[in-house]
């Protein structure tokens, strides 16, 4: 079995994002990280080549986006993947959902996996939706948001949380699968992986090498666009306390559940 | 038609509509009055006629009904959505908040190569056409999305739009005969909708103390059902805590949970992520006990305490206690 990791590079955490109101863009400067929704991909990846129930021959990290996304490929090898494959074209820039799955499922037929694994979101646009953009372009069936995943002959059973309770699902593999947060506690890589995951393969693709038609990426294949940026409604905002002597903390909170009649 | 808007109406095993799609058609039957265009519904499954027509109510012109698709996995309502787009010349997709609703509007926009916009609190029409409003980072800034070409795919933030119901009116049933794609029929349901842990009921409580990850472990929602008790209300959980198995799915709050408002909402380590704040947001009193400042509730809460909550808690439990009993 080969299963390819979708990974993102995505601002780091503790980085101040904002939008760009030239571009209309996500302002993607400062520090980067792995997106952290995608580790657990990369852990679920893991645990099926450590399950030995299906022989995972290879985990392959994916990425789309600029050169400094190599670091995020870099981490998703240093956590267990194998090799990395990073789609990086100018004419990418600006793609929206609809374009970015296009062009993730094109990189992904040229790998043929019998499994695409990603987190449920990235940290930074929010989405939730690219694994099952990517799903459709390849004719795979998909789910998203599985905390559980059991592998059986040619399919997974999968479980994930619905509109009604718990679903669970069996999915004929090839598939595409993106994972909750709630599925592992992806590990910590090791130093020496750390420090070997530089030596691993890393293949660069532009467009052109994965049969990307140009125009269906970048701005000018993008089927949305920004109109304006506006402030959120605006909401009072709360009272805020630091808690330094416990005991006086907790007369505030009942003097201002008391005023409310809370209590 | 020209302008006309499809509606995906999800329903449980029993045939009843859940209330978030109702809401996605009243939002349509809204807009396409605006627009001078029809606001019409998909139900897949054995949805009885009567069920169908009485989608009129809420504003859908026509039903179109798949009996032989499944209900509950997303990409056979991409087959039977894309379809009736195709045949009928729909403009725009709209779906209701939940976890369907983004996979099948994720699915047709690859299936029709449109744009799509997700987590989307309100539509409006310019020079008649559709921008969705749609927060970002956080919920720090809020962006107009404009659509290229058509159709365009809207997906509501959970309980973004309200259902309205006018008695009587009776919408159209339209038998589709949707051919399911070969890759639609590689995922099966085994179990659908399966509840686990105790049945509890924290929609009628007016108190709720609602615990997330930052209480530890699963052990130390007593804190949360102490205080729950002292005060006179119920304990809710986020929804990383009940796949971890720490609390009930029931007592669950957010994108695939309950949506509560209770007089007060106290927050002990939830840090706030939309999924949950969707569901909860409407309180009345929102108080949040978090050691990270950082955290996004202290952002729309009423009380904010930053600190750590293993010692504010029994204090508070303990305070509140003696006043009441005093």
């Amino acid at each position: 079995m080969k299963i390819c990791c979708l990974v993102k590079e995505v601002p780091d955490a503790a980085v101040q994002k904002r939008l760009d109101s030239a571009t209309k863009r996500l302002d993607r400067s400062g520090e980067k990280n792995l997106n952290p929704f995608d580790t657990h991909g990369i852990e679920a990846a893991m645990q099926i080549r450590e399950g030995g129930v299906a022989q995972v021959d290879e985990i392959v990290a994916v990425t789309m986006g600029p050169e400094t996304a190599v670091r995020a490929l870099h981490k998703a090898v240093a956590l267990g993947a194998d090799r990395s494959v990073h789609l990086t074209d100018a004419a990418l820039e600006g793609s929206d959902v609809c374009a970015t799955g296009y062009a993730l499922a094109k990189v992904l037929e040229s790998e043929q996996p019998d499994l695409v694994l990603l987190g449920q979101q990235s940290d930074d646009g929010e989405c939730y939706t690219i694994g099952a953009v990517v799903a459709d372009h390849l004719k795979m069936p998909s789910l998203t948001q599985v905390i559980q995943i059991d592998v059986e002959e040619g399919k997974l059973v999968c479980e994930r949380q619905a509109e009604y309770g718990y679903d669970t699902v069996e999915v004929d593999l090839p598939a595409v699968i993106s994972v909750g947060d709630a599925i592992n506690e992806p590990r910590y890589p090791s130093l020496k992986a750390i420090m070997g995951a530089k030596k691993k393969p890393l293949d660069t693709k532009a467009t052109a090498d994965v049969g990307i038609e140009a125009g269906q990426v970048g701005l000018d294949g993008s089927k949305t666009q920004v109109l304006a940026i506006n402030p959120p409604p605006q909401k009072e905002s709360g009272k805020i306390i630091e808690d330094e002597d416990t005991n006086e903390t907790v007369e505030q909170i009942i003097a201002w559940l008391d005023e409310r009649k809370l209590i | 038609m020209a302008g006309g808007i499809l509606v995906y109406a999800l329903h449980d095993d029993e045939g009843n509509f859940n209330k978030n799609s109702l809401g996605a058609i009243s939002e349509a039957a809204r807009l396409a009055g605006e627009l001078g265009s029809e606001a019409a519904a998909v139900v897949v499954g054995e949805i009885g006629d009567d069920a169908c027509a009485g989608l009129g109510a809420y504003g859908a012109k026509r039903v179109f009904r798949a009996r032989s698709a499944p209900e509950g996995l997303a990409q056979p309502v991409v087959d039977v959505m894309a379809k009736v787009i195709g045949d009928e010349g729909f403009s725009y997709a709209l779906f209701g908040g939940g976890l369907l609703g983004f996979e099948i509007g994720a699915g047709l926009t690859a299936r029709l190569n449109a744009g799509v916009t997700m987590e989307v609190t309100a539509v409006k029409v310019q020079e008649g056409k559709l921008i969705a409003e749609r927060p970002v980072l956080q919920d720090s800034a809020v962006v107009d999305v404009g659509y290229v070409g058509e159709p365009g795919i809207i997906i509501g933030r959970l309980n973004a739009f309200d259902a309205s119901e006018s008695a009587g009116a009776q919408a159209e049933v339209v038998d589709v005969d949707a051919q399911l794609s070969e890759w639609s029929t590689k995922a099966r349901m085994r179990t659908r909708g399966e509840q686990r842990g105790a049945d509890v009921n924290i929609e009628d409580a007016e108190i709720l103390i609602g615990g997330g990850r930052g209480l530890g472990e699963k052990d130390n929602f007593k804190l949360a059902e102490e205080l729950a008790g002292a005060m006179g209300g119920a304990v809710a959980a986020t929804r990383a805590v009940v796949d971890a198995g720490w609390y009930p799915y029931a007592a669950q709050i957010g994108q695939t949970g309950k949506t509560v408002a209770p007089k007060l909402y106290l927050a002990v380590g939830i840090s706030g992520a939309i999924q949950h704040k969707v569901g909860m947001q409407s309180s009345e009193n929102i108080v949040a006990i978090n050691k990270d400042q950082n955290a996004p509730i202290f952002e729309f809460c009423d009380l904010g305490i930053v600190g750590d909550l293993h010692k504010i808690l029994p204090k508070l439990t303990e305070a509140i206690a003696a006043k009441r009993s005093g």
